[in-house]
């Protein structure tokens, strides 16, 4: 039974910089999803565990707020 | 009397280039993206320029949109500061083809030493001492070298796609992830080098003219990093003797002959402490003022920024080795917007409240930002650098750390009080550091920085 998707935010203002997976790639725990950028830093969101890569909420280059959701993941 | 310089650059660095050019009564022009109309380096300089929208590409790091403020503004020279357009060969030769003067070496210098792999050979074949390491056939090369080894992107700065690999049967594995980082970037080739454990991390800088003087202004210890960026460094290094640094500044001048390099530039060396000549290998040289530069100008009592104008100007350098001084000591601190207690993570943000220690004969500070700015996601993290000269290391620190308790800011987070808990610290005290140092204690100097902001 599959368990309902959570929601990866990012921990930072920051631009995204590179999305590395797309809907329904399976990801390792630890694997990033994607990579955001602040202030000169790669900052990667990684999988929680490892999982499915439901949905990329956000695009390269956009600009994203503290806390707000880049990605859903299921497990 | 000469210029007008048009300073390719934001922030400290920007600010502290227009100090030198009006002492010298060198006109100087700001330039500024779309975010950073306002800011403090704009007002530095007696003029300033747009040079286009926020994100880096479009203004900061546009060849063609600083080439274009150069030519509106009447700049006769250009100084690239450090990091965006700095080291970019092909930013000289455009200022070149304008008519303008780059302040920094000739293009073939700066292409010479900008790859990890090349600048290694040619490093070899003007006699300086490389570590064991390898571009190609690597699993072989680790095999000959020997582990542990460090992996490196070829390509990458900053530390990207460095790993450490201790065993044989972890190098597969540890080349892949690599490799796939180091792609990422742009550029999947991959080196190795030996590691060396415990690693200290002194560098030499040089001035060139362009008449054939090569001289070394001393050495810097940049041993205190986190992410492999610096965050303290002093001048001299503890442990250095006249003997070792005057081989050390011969290397590094070696090196600045071979590759036709005029203009100030830092030969970057890894060291086991304790240091001995037989332990100091060459890593990289960087072809452009260096951030932590002010350390060597408090000691040596010289400008570099005034140097590197009059380099660029066709001077000859007017005083010999034997006449850079080396007085006391110095200790700066880079004050970032970042969260020692979040693994250093970066500060985005209004500044609402930010307040610097004062200035005095032996406390520098050169401030890039000030209350009311915004930090956005776009640029680094470096607000400033506080720098402290003293008669001894113990002075310098001390002082240093005085200072560094004076700061505050309010609206995003500053490392102020983790550096001066990291300042000290036994280990710094005593100097028993390592390039491991300040991520391997920074829950412990998180700790002790807010039982003394609590005090």
């Amino acid at each position: 039974m599959a368990e309902s998707p959570i929601t990866i935010r990012a921990e930072i203002g920051a631009s995204v910089w590179k999305i590395l997976a797309t809907p329904g790639a399976a990801v390792g725990e630890e694997e990033p999803i994607l990579i955001l950028e602040s202030m000169k830093m790669e900052i990667p969101v990684v999988a929680p565990h490892d999982g499915v890569v439901v949905e990329i909420l956000v695009a390269e280059g956009q600009q994203v707020e503290e806390g707000q959701a880049v990605a859903t993941f299921r497990r | 009397m000469s210029g007008p310089v048009l300073i390719a650059n934001r922030g400290e660095i920007a600010a502290r280039i227009a100090r030198s050019c009006r002492r010298m009564g060198w006109p100087s022009i700001a330039v500024f993206s779309d975010a950073d109309a306002t800011a403090l380096h704009v007002g530095a300089a007696d003029r300033a320029e747009p040079v286009g929208a926020a994100p880096p590409r479009e203004s900061y790091l546009s060849i063609p949109a600083l080439i274009a403020a150069a030519e509106r503004s009447g700049a006769r020279y250009v100084h690239p500061g450090y990091g965006f357009l700095s080291e970019n060969a092909e930013f000289a030769e455009a200022c070149a083809r304008a008519g303008l003067i780059f302040v920094g070496p000739p293009p073939s210098a700066i292409r010479a030493m900008g790859g990890k792999a090349e600048a290694r050979r040619i490093a070899e074949a003007a006699g300086l001492p490389c570590l064991p390491g390898a571009d190609d056939a690597l699993e072989e090369a680790a095999a000959r070298i020997g582990f542990p080894v460090m992996v490196k992107a070829v390509g990458g700065g900053g530390g990207r796609g460095m790993r450490r690999v201790g065993r044989a049967e972890d190098l597969q594995g540890a080349l892949d992830a690599a490799r796939r980082e180091a792609a990422i970037f742009g550029d999947d080739r991959l080196m190795l080098e030996k590691l060396v454990e415990k690693a200290r991390h002194i560098e030499v800088q040089i001035l060139a003219d362009a008449h054939g003087n090569v001289l070394y202004l001393h050495e810097r210890d940049c041993t205190l990093q986190r992410r492999h960026q610096k965050l303290i460094e002093e001048c001299p290094a503890p442990g250095m003797d006249a003997a070792l640094r005057a081989e050390l500044g011969r290397r590094a001048c070696d090196l600045a002959r071979a590759v036709g390099y005029v203009g100030a530039g830092t030969v970057e060396f890894i060291a086991e402490a304790p240091l001995q000549a037989d332990r100091i290998w060459f890593m990289e040289m960087n072809t452009r003022l260096q951030v932590e530069h002010p350390v060597t100008e408090m000691v040596t009592g010289l400008d570099l920024v005034e140097w590197q104008l009059r380099i660029a100007a066709g001077e000859a350098l007017p005083f010999a080795q034997a006449d850079i001084t080396l007085d006391g000591h110095a200790v700066e601190a880079r004050i970032c917007a970042e969260d020692p207690a979040r693994q250093f993570l970066p500060s985005p943000g209004r500044i609402t409240a930010l307040r610097w220690p004062e200035a005095g004969p032996d406390l520098r500070v050169d401030a890039g930002f000030g209350t009311g700015d915004l930090l956005t996601p776009h640029y680094d993290s470096l607000l400033g650098k506080i720098i402290a000269h003293g008669a001894t290391r113990e002075v310098a620190l001390g002082r240093l750390a005085l200072a560094l308790d004076q700061c505050a800011a309010e609206g995003v987070r500053i490392n102020a009080a983790f550096l001066a808990a990291a300042l000290r610290s036994p280990e710094m005290r005593a100097a028993e550091i390592n390039t491991g140092f300040l991520e391997a204690a920074r829950k412990r100097l998180v700790e002790a920085s807010m039982k003394e902001q609590a005090a």
